[in-house]
């Protein structure tokens, strides 16, 4: 076995802490967008992806490389875009609330 | 200093991007800007690892990486943009299955390539990991899909057999991975990711519509770790940093979840909610001749603007319904006559932890009127009326006092505890999880059947009135 392998088992190893460590204590409104971010963040695979394309040859290689990089490529965009509209309710709301007259229609006053 | 060394330093970046970015997503505050520190680093990364000399060397296939990249944000961009808030869950399961797919698909390529010169047995050991959990993930978000998407029954799905099935299923993909660790053989590996996909799907079919968000929560973690897998077997520790981070902070907040229902990890997974089911749908056999009370928006908008203390507890039906502005709207007409108001949430109203709250904040509900739970249960003994708006699992007392109900053990908010409860239905059917419920009996209850919106629409008006 390489020295190449334990290292990587050394980053895995850490990262795996850092994982743990880093989301210790998550508010119950947040473990939705959460999961979403992290399932955004996952989507680095398609780093990995566009190398594994660069290493294919021949047509079956090159398919599957493709299909790879497509869906990866959802994973990545659509987890970031979804992750961003559920965390925009988020953001501070103004003090001030208008209190509508209830939602009717919006009549305008001296139209006849 | 290399180029691929400058490449490595950006991955580096990245992933302390990553990190932090995970950090400021467990906070209310930094959240929106954790994802977007996270999208940034994700863009960075992707874009230097262009700069490689062996992305670069064959224009065929550089010019397939740019289409199929092009082909999927054209295909994410909207379909992420235009999805109901309701509907999220499921949207996060897809993303989240087709990143598994990417993950098993580069342990295939990496794995065809390197076959014929025999690699050591850790280098397949590596890439059958990515190819198992990535096939897991893929096919079992497509059915939590299905399920969430009601697609296919939400209900546990059981048939005769299962155990054994399940069985045959796990043995055969041992024998099959061995077997390629042996041999290397490519049509070996291809048999162990069909095998692989079939596993996904017989996983999640038992596991009932109500726990799915917990499911997905599991499945995110496991893609996490299929995307470490690929990071082992292409050299990269990008990868490796990422997917680790994901697949071990998944798996925390899966039993975060999973608490916030009051229950263990194991038990949403295995207990097959569904062998309980029959014993609890047995008891509701009597549901159909059971008399219910149902009012008129009019006794019920009465009953609201006379009371001092009003809870609203919502639940799916208000979401589908899209009815969170109507019932805002409700709720400052009952405040600006003097009504204590405010909404009870349930972690897991909805169909996700948390999502009710996302709904609430879209129709700018302030923060200060939402209560959690734990928050919320100790003042309810004290309201006049616990406005019960398409919820039903999540107030169910079956969960307290039926030591037999599949729910037994879940913390519920405690509309029971109220003088009077109203439940804004639109039928008698029961709620995610498949099991009747008491209160609905109660004889302090009144029901009003419809469109949660209507319903709602109807009571602002008799308030109105009142």
């Amino acid at each position: 076995m390489s020295t190449g392998i334990i290292q990587f088992l050394t980053v895995f190893v850490l990262a795996g802490f850092v994982g743990i460590e880093v989301i210790s204590a998550v508010p119950s409104i947040l473990h939705t967008p959460l999961m979403s971010g992290s399932n955004a963040i996952h989507g680095i695979v398609l780093v990995g992806t566009i190398l594994i394309m660069g290493e294919a040859r021949g047509a079956a290689q090159i398919t599957l490389a493709f299909f790879a990089v497509l869906l990866a490529t959802l994973n990545i965009v659509g987890g970031f875009v979804v992750t961003d509209r559920m965390l925009e309710m988020f953001k501070a709301k103004p003090a001030e609330r208008p209190r509508r007259n209830t939602g009717g229609g919006d009549r305008r006053e001296g139209d006849g | 200093m290399t180029l691929n060394t400058g490449i490595d330093l950006v991955y580096l970046l990245a992933a302390i991007g990553f990190i932090l970015a995970l950090k400021g997503l467990s906070s209310p505050r930094y959240a929106r800007n954790g994802n977007l520190l996270a999208a940034a680093a994700a863009a960075l990364a992707v874009g230097f690892t262009f700069a490689r000399p062996e992305v670069r060397a064959h224009t065929l296939n550089l010019v397939l990486t740019l289409v199929a990249m092009v082909l999927g944000s054209a295909i994410a961009v909207p379909a992420a943009r235009r999805v109901k808030m309701t509907a999220m869950p499921q949207m996060v399961a897809i993303f989240n299955g087709v990143g598994g797919g990417a993950a098993a698909l580069i342990s295939v390529v990496v794995f065809v390539i390197e076959a014929p010169g025999q690699p050591a047995v850790y280098r397949i050991g590596e890439v059958l990991f990515g190819v198992l959990v990535g096939c897991v993930s893929l096919s079992g978000s497509a059915i939590a899909f299905a399920k969430l998407q009601e697609l296919m029954t939400g209900r546990p799905v059981t048939y005769p057999g299962q155990q054994v099935i399940n069985a045959l299923v796990g043995a055969a993909i041992l024998v099959l991975a061995v077997s390629t660790l042996l041999t290397a053989s490519v049509p070996l590996l291809a048999a162990t990711a069909v095998l692989s996909l079939a596993l996904g799907v017989i996983f999640v079919l038992p596991i009932g519509g109500a726990d799915v968000p917990v499911l997905i929560s599991l499945l995110n973690s496991f893609t996490g770790l299929a995307v470490a897998a690929s990071g082992f077997t292409l050299n990269n520790n990008l990868l490796i940093i990422a997917g680790t981070l994901v697949g071990a902070s998944g798996v925390l907040l899966t039993r975060m979840m999973s608490k916030a229902m009051g229950r263990s990890l194991g038990n949403v997974l295995f207990s097959a909610f569904g062998s309980v089911v029959t014993a609890g749908s047995g008891a509701d056999g009597t549901g159909e001749t059971r008399s219910v009370r149902s009012g008129t928006p009019d006794d019920i908008g009465v009953l609201l603007a006379y009371s001092r203390k009003v809870v609203i507890v919502p639940g799916y039906g208000l979401a589908v319904a899209q009815a969170q502005h109507t019932a805002r709207e409700l709720a400052d007409l009952l405040m600006e006559r003097g009504v204590e108001v405010f909404y009870a949430i349930h972690p897991v109203a909805g169909r996700m932890p948390g999502h009710m709250n996302v709904l609430l904040a879209e129709a700018n509900v302030p923060y200060d009127e939402l209560k959690e739970m734990d928050e919320a249960n100790p003042e309810m003994a004290t309201a006049d009326v616990a406005l019960i708006v398409g919820a039903n699992d999540t107030v169910n007392p079956a969960a307290k006092s039926t030591p037999g109900s599949p729910i037994y053990g879940m913390p519920i908010i405690n509309a029971d505890e109220a003088e009077h409860v109203v439940f804004l239905k639109r039928s008698m059917r029961p709620g995610f999880a498949g099991i009747d419920n008491e209160l609905l009996f109660d004889e302090k209850t009144t029901l009003l059947f419809g469109d949660a919106k209507d319903t709602l629409g109807k009571l602002v008006s008799a308030v109105q009135d009142a």
